[in-house]
């Protein structure tokens, strides 16, 4: 659109300018320079009341208080990287999980007559509407140990002579609210991408004597793959870096990512560090949006 | 299998999923005891504790003006956004629109509370809860509001132009009226998300004021009542409602239905 701008008259342009001027100047400032600070507080070293070391100090000596120390405290113990390690995977399994159940509804509400698509659809998206935390909290409800659900396990075990398990406060309660919060973010792409194949091509596939697993097989999945792509990246950077979840539903060996962020800027208050990791986790979505993105361009070459 | 009975099964035991645990929450906040275990009898009185609870009230008067205060800035910052990035293209504009929603929650919550702090010497509180969920609801609205103009056919405005039309009367007369059921639906979008919003008002509310999710989440964390229960069934009945509003308003206003 770069040559339609060089013409544009004295009006269009202030017009251009008054449009997009106010939303570029507030996320200006209140999403780049805050990012900004975010990778120079890194650097920095922390406060002696917690924060950053004073920028503007009488003090020259803290001026130049410029150190990749924070780095080379996250790289010096594994705990840290573990956190990551552990973070990714409950983000993998959330994704596979969310991506194996979402998949029949999906292509239910795609192969459904059109007149009541947009009611299942709006049945996904209805519980999505309640507040976080509230389904957080159900599922504090349906784990506790008094539920239904713990009676029912620890009641199996007891008759195998396993002892009785907590269903609350465990991984298990981590991973199944994590897919219960996310749900909705896989079946919505996937929904749209699965609408728009051609039915023609499975009754092809029919008539050539494919049955119905061929059919989905080499039909309908390879062509859902951008759908999947799309719905597994909704899925899988927001569980990267969740904090709540873990720290309403979570034990204390359950702490992923966004948990040791949190506690690093309200709790022991170790602004550098924190801002480090926050660092890490920017650089951790970056590259699996970037997988995403490679591994989405070449399948979809095949698809 | 196009729509056979296995389709259907799973579809109905994830639809199950969903609403399940919500039902239980719904169910307890008429239950007559103070544990969420068993049925015990039916009353209203974990809500007329809540309709007695200070705290609560207040932290709900302050969600409902936080929300309208943001979503209506939103909305006007991310319609500009909306129109700037398809009629000007605008790939940084529409990086700085959409990154704030693609990237985990945590990350502006962080960067907000140091910039807030450590930058503006800011007290924590109102203005900075306002300011952080306009910076994430921008991009929400910028989305809803170009999807609308790409469906408009570009021809209209050109006839506008040829007409003598100004920019501003073009803007007044003819795109306004056409993306207003877009606009609507992003400030209604805003106005869910900023209610809603739990993570990012964590880290940028300070100690002073208290929103409905950072009260239900010190409930939670430090003593579960069916209060809770009581506090999510209404809310549940709101979103519910303005969910189904944003869904058919826009027909409406169309003159569709």
């Amino acid at each position: 659109m770069s040559d339609e701008h060089a013409n544009l008259s004295p009006a269009a342009r202030l017009t251009k300018w008054l449009v997009s001027g106010p939303p570029f100047v507030f996320l200006l400032l209140f999403f780049v320079a805050p990012s900004i600070i975010m990778v120079v507080a890194s650097f920095r070293y922390p406060g002696e009341f917690g924060g950053l070391a004073p920028v503007a100090a009488a003090d020259p000596a803290t001026l130049q208080g410029l150190t990749l120390e924070t780095y080379r405290f996250f790289f010096s113990d594994f705990i840290y990287t573990e956190i990551f390690i552990k973070s990714f995977f409950v983000a993998l399994a959330t994704t596979v999980i969310c991506l194996v159940m979402a998949y029949p509804l999906a292509l239910l509400i795609a192969r459904s007559p059109k007149k009541s698509r947009d009611l299942m659809v709006l049945l996904v998206i209805l519980p999505f509407a309640s507040n976080f935390l509230i389904r957080v909290y159900a599922w504090m409800i349906l784990l506790g140990p008094q539920a239904a659900l713990s009676q029912l396990v620890n009641g199996v075990l007891g008759a195998v002579g396993a002892g009785p398990v907590h269903l609350l406060f465990s991984p298990f309660a981590v991973l199944i609210a994590m897919v219960y919060v996310h749900l909705p973010f896989m079946v919505l792409p996937l929904y749209t991408n699965l609408e728009k194949h051609d039915p023609s091509l499975l009754d092809a596939a029919q008539d050539l004597g494919a049955n119905a697993w061929r059919r989905f097989w080499h039909v309908t999945f390879p062509l859902s793959l951008p759908g999947i792509f799309s719905g597994s990246t909704l899925v899988f950077i927001p569980v990267l870096g969740m904090f709540a979840i873990p720290d309403i539903l979570g034990g204390t060996g359950d702490m992923l990512i966004g948990n040791l962020i949190k506690e690093q800027f309200l709790g022991t208050r170790d602004w550098p560090f924190g801002s480090t990791l926050s660092i890490m986790l920017t650089l951790a979505v970056l590259l699996c949006v970037w997988l995403a993105a490679r591994v989405g361009s070449t399948r979809g070459r095949y698809a | 299998m196009r729509r056979g009975p296995w389709l259907w099964a799973a579809a109905l035991a994830v639809y199950a999923f969903l609403y399940v645990p919500l039902a239980i929450v719904v169910v307890y906040s008429f239950n007559d005891s103070r544990l969420n275990a068993e049925w015990v009898g039916f009353t209203w009185h974990w809500y007329d504790v809540l309709l007695h609870d200070e705290d609560m009230l207040a932290a709900a008067g302050n969600s409902l003006f936080i929300a309208l205060v943001s979503s209506l800035s939103a909305t006007a910052l991310g319609t500009m956004a909306g129109m700037a990035m398809h009629r000007y293209g605008m790939r940084v504009l529409a990086f700085m629109v959409l990154t704030p929603v693609a990237m985990p929650e945590i990350l502006l919550g962080v960067s907000l509370l140091l910039f807030f702090i450590q930058v503006l010497n800011l007290t924590l509180g109102m203005i900075s809860i306002m300011i952080a969920h306009i910076t994430f609801s921008i991009g929400f609205v910028a989305v809803i509001v170009r999807a609308r103009l790409a469906g408009i056919d570009e021809s209209i405005f050109e006839a506008a132009r040829d007409l003598g039309a100004s920019p501003w009367e073009t803007f007044r007369y003819i795109t306004f009226p056409l993306i207003l059921p877009g606009v609507i639906a992003g400030g209604l979008m805003a106005f869910t998300l900023s209610i809603d919003d739990f993570v990012i008002t964590f880290f940028t509310a300070g100690v002073g004021v208290a929103t409905l999710p950072l009260r239900i989440y010190s409930m939670i964390k430090i003593a579960v009542t069916p209060e809770v229960n009581a506090v999510s069934t209404l809310l549940l009945l709101t979103l519910t409602m303005i969910v189904l509003a944003s869904r058919f308003a826009p027909d409406v206003l169309r003159g569709k239905t």
